[in-house]
């Protein structure tokens, strides 16, 4: 083809694998199944079943065919390039994208396959810059499909560039591996009771392609004739649990099978993991600002925590939007968290654990319990007052909202005042916050690039500040709430030398 | 800790061009007054809504007037802009303050941003981003002559710095 190689060591260009446009066919042919059934029942009531089933199949066959050239298309036209300077990629038919990175400039190789690619044994590569401010998905190059074999290859010659430096037999290797005891924690994630109200969904859904969902739902109440709508409500929402946690579980097991975190030579650490989809997660060590201890109120009341990158350059993007592409643990017991995450920084102690967290002034507990109470009466009210207007029921309900949603809030306010604190350990600040979702984040100091200060004018009258880190990894931004005025200006100003300082005024009296 | 009395924040140096008020004012009018307008012409030519049509527009109008006439006048009190040769620091908002110290290291781009209005004005607005997607900070309001001159030595002086700046 159009190699343009000039020596010897001229990179040649490349294509991917061309199993794609079968993976093409295969796919689009599950969702021509999954898209004609219900046609197919639709139309047969109508047609009769053979003419339905004729204009089913044409319809499928038109579509797989379609998908599949286009699919072939897109892989004639594609093809990359890896030089000794620049990754390329070159993709388009009509509107040709020409994609380089610099090679000094990618910091991540990721790889993913779903169930399918694996039977062929292909992969999905996604090579990624650091770069996510504005230039969203700019600076990633997708290979979709190429070989396992390339992958690891690819993934190898992208990010050991460095092998010479760096090589610290102590703390390469295994970091951390799968126990399966870990299950015990997943369905205490919030994503246990979306699960149940999904597989609702989904099976009214399904029995709506079947025409039938009038008949289920006429099935459920006649199960319950004769039962007091108060015992059908609560079977129902105990089974949709069940579904929950059974789904729960499920995805865990999908997610974390085979789950294994390691730092390679040269500087790498890999999260490999997942049952039918295998995902293999790269992130080069200098991009590594910190670590991010997450605790969410399920998972902590279990005494357990995830630990997630802080790291530059891990895609913010619409596709990683789910959490997990940071996610170097799964929940795990708090005390294997912190050791993780130590190892993980190459420290001898986790900095999350190590520092001693100053608490927050009192005048911060205040302003959650107001905001607190100001959350609950707000809705009370707004119940209230369409009580009055429309019907008495509410009223009732409002009254049982404030009786139990008052303490509830309550204390989410006092627990949120008391995981406030922030820290200093040697080369790190932590900064913990959060009630629902308690995170306590380990950033390194030279890893700061800015200092937000914010003060409304509640916050002054109570003496307080927000003061916010800013940093090229994770987040972006990672605050001290509600930090007393002094306490939180000159934290940050001990943090992080210079930044800060210059424009600090100390009153030698006390006030 | 923090035994040795309090720490502040001292305000910048540099107040915005008084020019920014007027500009201010505008944006604040273009944003009261087509809502006003609308809602008198429809006064005018319905009458028996007449009321229900100017109460409201009455009700925009008098807080949204006070606040396009006095706030930029107030705000301009408060914003203030200061660039040293090791940071970028700024100072806006009274309700809600907020102060924003980019150093100079960590810099990665300037850039001046001027508008139909702000050109009309003279005026422009410096952006300077770092690697952070939270981290930018606006010096809004300079004379556009003044912020070509800052936003050149900005450049001059982050080009001066080795690495990406994360």
């Amino acid at each position: 083809m159009s190699d343009n190689g000039s020596g010897p060591d001229a990179a040649q260009w490349q294509k991917l694998d061309r199993r794609a446009v079968l993976v093409a066919a295969l796919l689009m042919s599950g969702v021509a199944v999954s898209g004609g059934l219900p046609a197919f029942v639709a139309l047969s009531s109508a047609f009769g079943a053979w003419t339905a089933i004729g204009w089913v199949l044409l319809g499928a066959v038109v579509f797989v065919g379609c998908s599949a050239g286009a699919e072939y298309l897109r892989w004639r036209h594609t093809r990359y390039r890896i030089g000794p300077e620049r990754a390329e990629l070159h993709t388009g038919l009509l509107l040709v994208k020409r994609r380089s990175l610099a090679r000094e400039r990618i910091r991540n190789v990721d790889l993913t396959a779903h169930p399918l690619l694996r039977v062929f044994g292909l992969v999905k590569v996604r090579i990624g810059t650091g770069e996510n401010n504005g230039a969203g998905t700019e600076s990633t190059l997708e290979l979709r499909p190429v070989t396992r074999r390339e992958g690891d290859r690819l993934r190898r010659e992208l990010l050991t560039r460095s092998l010479s430096g760096a090589g610290d037999e102590h703390h390469d290797g295994r970091l951390a591996t799968l126990d399966p005891a870990w299950i015990r924690y997943a369905p205490l994630s919030v994503a246990a009771p979306l699960l149940g109200a999904a597989a609702l969904g989904a099976a009214m859904q399904v029995s709506e392609w079947f025409g039938v969902q009038r008949g289920v739902i006429e099935w459920v109440g006649g199960v319950f004739s004769g039962v007091a709508v108060v015992w059908t409500v609560a079977v129902l929402a105990v089974a949709l649990l069940i579904a929950g946690v059974i789904g729960s579980l499920g995805l865990f097991v999908e997610m974390w099978w085979n789950y294994r975190l390691d730092r390679e030579p040269g500087g790498t650490l890999r999260v490999q993991r997942g049952l039918f989809t295998s995902r293999s997660i790269s992130i080069e060590e200098r991009r590594l600002r910190g670590v991010e201890v997450v605790e969410p109120l399920g998972v902590r009341l279990a005494g357990a925590a995830r630990v997630d990158a802080v790291a530059t350059g891990l895609a913010e993007g619409e596709a990683d939007k789910k959490t997990d592409h940071k996610t170097l643990v799964p929940a795990v017991p708090k005390q294997f968290a912190d050791v993780a995450a130590a190892r993980v920084l190459r420290e001898p102690v986790a900095p999350t654990a190590a520092a001693r967290l100053v608490p927050h002034p009192v005048a911060a507990r205040g302003r959650r319990l107001r905001w607190a109470l100001g959350a609950v009466l707000g809705a009370v009210a707004s119940l209230a007052l369409l009580g009055v207007l429309l019907t008495e029921v509410l009223l009732w309900v409002a009254g049982g909202v404030a009786v139990v949603m008052l303490p509830v809030a309550g204390l989410l306010a006092v627990d949120a005042y008391r995981s406030l604190g922030h820290g200093l350990t040697g080369d790190y600040l932590v900064v913990r916050s959060g009630s629902v979702r308690r995170a306590t984040v380990a950033l390194r100091r030279d890893g700061v690039i800015g200092f937000t200060v914010k003060q409304s004018v509640f916050q002054r009258r109570a003496g307080l500040v927000t003061v916010t880190a800013t940093t090229a990894a994770g987040a972006g931004a990672y605050s001290v709430y509600d930090a007393g005025t002094s306490q939180g200006l000159t934290f940050a100003d001990e943090a992080v030398e210079g930044v800060l300082g210059p424009f600090l005024q100390r009153d030698p009296q006390t006030p | 800790m923090t035994g040795t009395g309090t720490v502040r924040l001292r305000p910048p140096n540099n107040r915005l061009d008084p020019r920014v008020v007027r500009w201010w004012q505008i944006q604040w009018l273009a944003l009261v007054l087509p809502p006003v307008l609308v809602l008198v012409l429809l006064a005018v030519l319905i009458e028996p809504a007449r009321f229900w049509l100017l109460m409201p527009a009455a009700l925009i109008a008098v807080p949204g007037l006070a606040a396009a006439l006095f706030l930029p006048l107030w705000w301009y009190r408060v914003h203030r802009w200061e660039v040293t040769d090791t940071a970028v620091y700024v100072l806006t908002g009274f309700f809600w303050r907020e102060w924003r110290v980019a150093p100079m290291s960590r810099v990665q781009t300037v850039d001046t941003v001027r508008g139909p209005l702000q050109q009309l004005f003279g005026l422009a607005t410096v952006v300077v981003t770092t690697a952070s997607a939270k981290g930018a900070v606006k010096i809004e309001g300079l004379d556009h002559e003044e912020a070509a001159a800052l936003a050149e030595r900005l450049t001059e002086v982050t080009g001066a710095t080795p690495g990406d700046a994360t």
